[in-house]
């Protein structure tokens, strides 16, 4: 009985007629397609994209040159060379990620603990000559500078869960 | 204005006849390649709805223009001929696959008087000439000395002459019910209707000829002579730019042709599905035959994209048991029951 139920069911094709009545319903469902360049997708308070250094609101710098990011990094992206400067504070002079060996895990910003390094939302760049892919400190500096607002907010919104 | 229809009288007879012939020809072969151009884009958006996508909407307003930007970048893109391939028949390859899918619209009827060819066995013509289409792929694959294309090659070969027995065999039941080879008789045959029309008293045999014509076609889930996943791209691997472009638009002309012959067989070509019924008869009487085929043949062109975007590839052993044990005998069978109530005249189709 059974195999006759089956012979009937792949003779008289019901199986893909049920499969055909799923491709037509998704015909005319909604899509969600985003349309990218013009729309964006909403992005995360923890995203982890291109790496900034942060200042104080003063201006100055907030990295102390602790080394803590570059001993936690597990790709060995970052370099730092560091000594004290005119005023006796201990400052960086060469601060380096190299963001084609950076796997982007977030670990120098969870090590950091002056708040200096830090990954922001920004997803969207690239690098036009070969040794572009090395940020250096004034690089990261600038990026700080220009995503200050937008990566002190990111940071509050989490600061719960920290 | 005279000057050009002097012109044209003085010229003789035999080359007036090639002339006007040429026109005809070009009337009918620019609409099929505009018709395969968007055939691709709507293949391309179609199975994209299906996949909760949009499908291409960059060139052009909503990307009407992408099968034309798809087209001049085949043009530009060099021809890549394999060093050990055999030159003329690779080359002639892909001809060969689309010649016959244009030839074949010479002696299909688009409307009761529109047909380029008026030949009393039309249907033997079709039939020879959608099964030269396989020595192209055949030929492709053996020319371009290549183990996966040579693969996709005998795939195809053993597949199509499976199916070409089942189809041959679908339209022996559709000649038998219409008693003509002319394909405008046969439509002529199906005259009354909606419920008139051979696809219900030769239902098993619509179906038959509906899957082997995807199969014919090479087309998803049949599509193993392709198999990308498996032997890349099967039969034109080594095929690049505008050869590889003519195989690609021998593939879309023949499942353009197939819809259109599914819907003069089985669904009465350019008849009205309301023909003579009381009241939506005379309702939809204006409508031009030729829309109603248009329509027709576009259901069976969307089923193709609605079966590529539903169906995983057939294994092959399926296709085959498929072919030479389903298909064949569910033929033969109804060839007889067709043939019996055609000689005892059953009512309404055969009476």
């Amino acid at each position: 009985m059974k195999v006759l139920s089956n012979y009937f069911k792949s003779l008289f094709l019901l199986e893909l007629f049920r499969g055909l009545s799923v491709t037509g319903r998704y015909l005319f469902k909604k899509k969600f397609t985003v349309m990218y360049p013009e729309e964006k997708a909403p992005v995360s308070p923890r995203f982890r994209g291109l790496h900034a250094l942060r200042r104080y609101p003063n201006g100055e710098e907030r990295c102390i040159a602790c080394k803590l990011c570059e001993a936690t990094c597990p790709a060995l992206a970052i370099t730092i060379e560091a000594e004290p400067r005119e005023d006796g504070s201990r400052r960086t002079t060469r601060y380096d990620i190299d963001l084609f060996k950076c796997i982007y895990c977030g670990y120098c910003e969870e090590a950091c603990p002056v708040d200096a390094i830090v990954e922001t939302r920004v997803y969207e760049y690239h690098f036009e000559q070969r040794g572009d892919n090395v940020m250096t400190k004034q690089d990261l500096l600038a990026v700080g500078d220009k995503h200050e607002k937008q990566i002190a907010a990111d940071i509050e919104a989490q600061a719960k869960y920290r | 204005m005279e000057f050009f229809i002097s012109l044209w009288e003085a010229l003789p007879s035999e080359l007036q006849y090639l002339i006007w012939t040429l026109i005809k020809i070009i009337v009918i072969v620019a609409p099929m390649m505009l018709a395969v151009a968007y055939f691709t884009y709507a293949e391309r958006k179609i199975i994209g709805y299906m996949q909760v996508r949009i499908g291409p909407n960059r060139v052009g307003p909503k990307g009407w223009l992408q099968p034309i930007a798809d087209a001049v970048k085949l043009m530009f893109k060099e021809i890549v001929i394999p060093t050990n391939a055999n030159k003329v028949l690779f080359l002639i390859a892909p001809v060969i696959t689309l010649a016959p899918a244009l030839a074949a619209w010479a002696v299909f009827p688009f409307d009761e008087k529109l047909v380029l060819a008026d030949i009393n066995a039309g249907l033997l013509y079709i039939l020879a000439l959608t099964s030269v289409g396989v020595y192209g792929v055949i030929i492709a694959g053996w020319a371009s000395n290549s183990k996966y294309a040579f693969l996709g090659a005998m795939r195809s070969a053993a597949q199509i002459v499976a199916y070409e027995i089942a189809m041959g065999f679908a339209l022996v039941g559709v000649l038998v019910a219409a008693g003509s080879l002319n394909l405008g008789d046969i439509i002529k045959a199906q005259q009354g209707g909606l419920f008139s029309w051979f696809w219900l008293p030769l239902l098993p045999l619509f179906g038959v000829y509906v899957i082997s014509g995807v199969a014919e076609t090479n087309r998803a889930p049949f599509d193993v002579a392709e198999g990308e996943s498996e032997i890349v791209a099967g039969f034109h691997v080594e095929y690049s730019g505008m050869l590889f472009a003519v195989f690609f638009l021998a593939e879309y002309a023949n499942m353009i042709l197939i819809s259109a012959l599914t819907a003069v067989m089985f669904l009465g070509g350019w008849l009205s599905p309301f023909q003579g019924w009381p009241v939506l008869g005379p309702l939809f009487d204006w409508v031009p035959g030729f829309v109603w085929l248009v329509i027709k043949t576009a259901f069976f062109m969307f089923l193709f994209l609605w079966l590529r975007a539903t169906f995983p590839r057939y294994r092959y052993d399926q296709i085959m048991r498929l072919g030479w044990k389903v298909f064949i005998p569910i033929t033969i069978v109804w060839i007889a029951v067709v043939g019996l109530a055609v000689v005892y005249q059953l009512p309404w189709w055969f009476d």
